[in-house]
Parts: structure tokens; C-alpha cells; sequence
């Protein structure tokens, strides 16, 4: 079970995808998977033949734990997910513990799965798990663990004997709460702010989208986007990940998109390479990821690629937005609505349209100086709209 | 989604409701009133809005020019605007 973000720490397989003896290469979708935010499809990361499938439809396991063999890989197949390179988030899954446990360590055991299975016996569980669960009269044999090592936690006991699995609302509602209060625990945020004359991206926007129909418009928000992709490639400092005490910056600029979801919660997966997307492009990639956000069908790699997540409240109707970033990420972009501004410029006062970009940033990693360089070079590049 | 017949405001709305299902599959089998708001009411971004324009402007086989778009902010006034820009196409 590849872990699919920080806010994860179990997942239930929905479907098989493959079956035993089912040749597969590396990026075939092989399984969906329900994390407690959506339902994914899982990517394998190696070529081969489907050996056994260890994980039945319908059964909730830890990170960590193995799905399927792989026959002529060395290592079975999703142990292999989290050690992949391209894999930065996944790998690097330590839970706030004072030491990561195995399933999350940045390089999988080769048996990760039967390592961790407890000898005989009594199954490992948190105290308070184990009174719940006398207090319940639940079984602890019939309860799939999320902790550490597969630990039972008092939230496992209580889902069983609430008679139902939660809805997606309360698990989305979960995985938030995990990831964020791991981020302020974790991560000294610093915030920075500038305000961005629009008036020459909207302009030249506007005749763009004039002499085109309604499919092929894009949206001041791809301009942004791009902005920051470029400004990544001058900054890489912003574009990666704080781990072991040490930034290991991204391997490409990987967007993380915040995308709201109507029924509550948000998803901020990856658009690859968004530096090297033209505008076109980059719309019609954000166009599709909203798609499948909203409807399923994102891809593993899309939720644990992100290298810097960009948000973007405009539609919210808001001026200011404060991120928090997704660890282990070192920065968060923000953009609050665009809006006619009083500006003044040369001893003269008028109206521009004008947007608030904001950063989050982790002051680990870098320090305000460079945080400031970082948020005008987003500026400056949306002054030139015609060359993003 | 080929295009429907658009004459009536019956029709229209039909359209438009066919269309936001299509754009935000997620608002299925939900109840939408005429006089929701695409954006407070319903949540639309701007993602999804510029979908739903697309959608609407397939339905019509007539380009929306941006300059129309502050015209559709309602289920009722996108059914409006369909049924009098198909009254003159």
C-alpha cells in the first residue's frame, strides 16, 4: 500500500486492476484504491508478471503493507512504490514518532509486509485501543490497524462498532487534520505577501481569448500557475522537500494544484512538469485534473509528485490567503481574487487590476530574503504575459 | 453532448441542468433550483464555469464571447440566455 500523501496512513483496495500472470511494465494502473480522501488509481513502478495478489477488494491495510508479488522484479511490487526515486513524498512518509516506523522508512525492507506481522498472538495495540475495544466488545482480531507497524489505535476499535465505515466527508475531514497539524507541529511557517499589478496578463489575455472559442480560452489562474513554475526554475529553493533535517530539492517543478471538493475538503494534486507546459497545455492539464478530482480517477504519482503546492482562493472571493504547507514540501504559493485596486504610480493616482500572492514558506529550508526574491520573480514574470 | 432543442425555456433549462451535471457529475441527484447561483449556491470555480460555458456554448453551436459571461451567473439566467441567443441564430 504506497503511501499517497502526508495524510495518509492507511488505504482499502477497491479493485483489482491485474490478475496472477497478467504481464504489466512500469506506469500501468494496477489497482484502485480508496485513501481516505478519494479513490485513486495506483501506478506499479516496475516491469514484470503479476504473481499474487496478497490483498483482497474491499480490505483496508497500513501503508506499507504488500499488495501484490511481482515475478522478475527483486523486491515485491508496492514494497518497491515508496523506494522509487521519482517518489519523493511517498518515500519520505515519517510520521511525527521519534522514529520512523519500518513501513514508512524511505527504503522498504525487502519483506516489509511479513516483518511486520506480529509473531503470534497478541496484536500490537495502543492501551486506550485495547479498552475501547473491551468497553465495545470488539475483537482486535477483526480490526485492521493504522498505526505504526499496524498498530490498532482507539479510531480503528470505534469504526467497526459505530456499525458503518465513516462517510468521505468525516475520513476527508481526518486525513486534513493529520496533515495540517503535522505541518504547523513540524514546520516554522514564514509568511510573505505582494501585491501584483495584473492589468498587462489580463489585457493581453483578454484579446487572446477573444479570437478564440469558449474550449480553447484559458484562465487567469494558468497564468499564474506558470508564473510560478518559471519562478521555481530560478528559485529551486522552493521546489522540493525537507527531509532528514536536509532539503532534497524536487526533480522537476511538479505543481500540486489545490482543488476544493464540493462535498468539503481539498486535494492539491500534481501537474508534471508545469514549467515546461505552454499555456495551452498547462490549461488543458489543470481542466482535466479538476475533472477527475471532482469525478475519480487521479493517478497515484499525481498525489504523491507535488514538489510546491500552488492555491489559488480567488474564487472564494477573498483578497489574502495564508497557506499551510503539505509536508514534507517547503512552500506554499498563494493567490487570493482578482480585483481593481486603487494604485498608485509616478505621483499618480489610478486603478489597476491587481492580485495578492502570498508564501508560506519553511523557514528550515530558506529564509525571507530569498522567500521575497522568490514572490518578485513571480511578479516580474507576469508582467511579460506573452513569454510564460 | 449533442445539441438539444432550445425554443422553449423548458427546454433551456433542461440544457442547462444536462450541462452543469456534466461539467460537476459530483452535483448529480442533487435538487437545483432555477435561481441557484453557479458560484455561491453551487460551488462552481472557475474551472468548472468556463467547462460549463464550453458545454452550453456547444449546446447553442455558437461561440459565448467572454464579454457575456457576468450574464450567466444563475441556472435561470443561463437558461435565458440560451433560449434568446437560439431564437436568433
Amino acid at each position: 500500500m504506497p503511501s499517497l500523501g502526508a495524510d495518509m496512513t492507511a488505504g482499502k483496495l477497491v479493485s483489482w486492476h491485474v490478475k496472477p500472470g497478467d504481464a504489466v511494465k512500469r506506469g500501468d494502473i494496477v489497482a484502485t484504491v480508496d485513501t481516505s480522501k478519494a479513490e485513486i488509481d495506483i501506478e506499479i513502478f516496475e516491469d514484470g508478471t503479476i504473481g499474487e495478489l496478497l490483498v483482497g477488494e474491499g480490505e483496508r491495510v497500513p501503508v506499507g503493507a504488500v499488495l501484490a508479488t511481482v515475478n522478475g522484479g527483486p523486491r515485491p511490487a508496492a514494497a518497491r512504490e515508496p523506494a522509487a526515486t521519482r517518489e519523493p513524498a511517498a518515500a519520505r512518509e515519517p510520521e511525527p514518532a521519534p522514529r520512523p516506523p519500518p513501513a514508512h522508512e524511505p527504503e522498504p525492507a525487502h519483506e516489509p509486509a511479513a516483518a511486520r506481522e506480529p509473531a503470534a498472538g497478541r496484536r500490537p495495540a495502543s492501551p486506550l485501543a485495547r479498552r475501547t475495544a473491551a468497553d465495545l466488545g470488539v475483537a482486535l482480531d477483526h480490526v485492521t490497524g493504522s498505526g505504526p507497524d499496524g498498530a490498532i489505535l482507539v479510531r480503528d476499535v470505534r469504526v467497526p462498532a459505530a456499525g458503518a465505515e465513516p462517510d468521505r466527508a468525516t475520513t476527508m475531514r481526518l486525513a486534513i487534520a493529520a496533515a495540517m497539524a503535522r505541518s504547523k507541529r513540524e514546520i516554522p511557517h514564514y509568511y510573505l505577501g505582494t501585491t501584483i499589478d495584473l492589468e498587462p496578463a489580463l489585457t493581453w489575455l483578454a484579446e487572446r481569448n477573444a479570437q478564440r472559442p469558449v474550449a480553447e480560452r484559458i484562465l487567469p489562474a494558468v497564468l499564474m500557475l506558470k508564473a510560478v513554475a518559471l519562478a521555481c526554475r530560478q528559485h529551486p529553493a522552493f521546489n522540493g522537500f525537507w527531509i532528514d533535517d536536509a532539503f532534497e530539492p524536487g526533480p522537476g517543478v511538479h505543481l500540486g494544484a489545490a482543488i476544493s471538493l464540493r462535498a468539503g475538503g481539498v486535494i492539491a494534486p500534481a501537474i508534471h512538469d508545469a514549467d515546461r507546459l505552454d499555456l495551452d497545455a498547462l490549461m488543458a492539464a489543470l481542466r482535466d485534473l479538476v475533472r477527475r478530482a471532482r469525478s475519480g480517477g487521479l493517478r497515484s504519482s499525481e498525489l504523491t509528485d507535488p514538489t510546491l503546492t500552488v492555491t489559488n482562493l480567488g474564487d472564494g472571493g477573498v483578497p489574502t490567503v495564508h497557506g499551510v504547507i503539505y509536508p514534507p514540501q517547503v512552500a506554499l504559493v498563494g493567490f487570493g481574487s482578482i480585483a481593481e485596486r486603487p494604485w498608485a504610480a509616478g505621483g499618480m493616482l489610478g486603478t489597476r487590476r491587481a492580485v495578492e500572492a502570498t508564501l508560506a514558506a519553511d523557514h528550515r529550508a530558506t529564509d525571507g530574503i530569498s522567500g521575497a526574491a522568490f514572490l518578485n520573480a513571480i511578479d516580474r514574470l507576469l508582467q511579460t504575459p506573452e513569454q510564460l | 453532448m449533442s445539441p438539444q432543442p432550445l425554443a422553449t425555456i423548458d427546454d433551456a433549462r433542461r440544457a442547462v441542468l444536462d450541462a452543469l451535471v456534466d461539467v460537476a457529475p459530483d452535483l448529480e441527484g442533487t435538487d437545483i433550483p432555477p435561481e441557484a447561483e453557479l458560484q455561491a449556491d453551487l460551488g462552481l470555480d472557475s474551472m468548472d464555469f468556463v467547462n460549463l460555458v464550453a458545454a452550453l456554448s456547444e449546446q447553442l453551436e455558437a461561440d459565448i464571447p467572454e464579454r457575456d459571461y457576468s450574464l450567466l451567473d444563475t441556472v435561470e439566467a443561463c437558461a435565458t440566455y440560451l433560449r434568446d441567443r437560439a431564437e436568433v441564430r
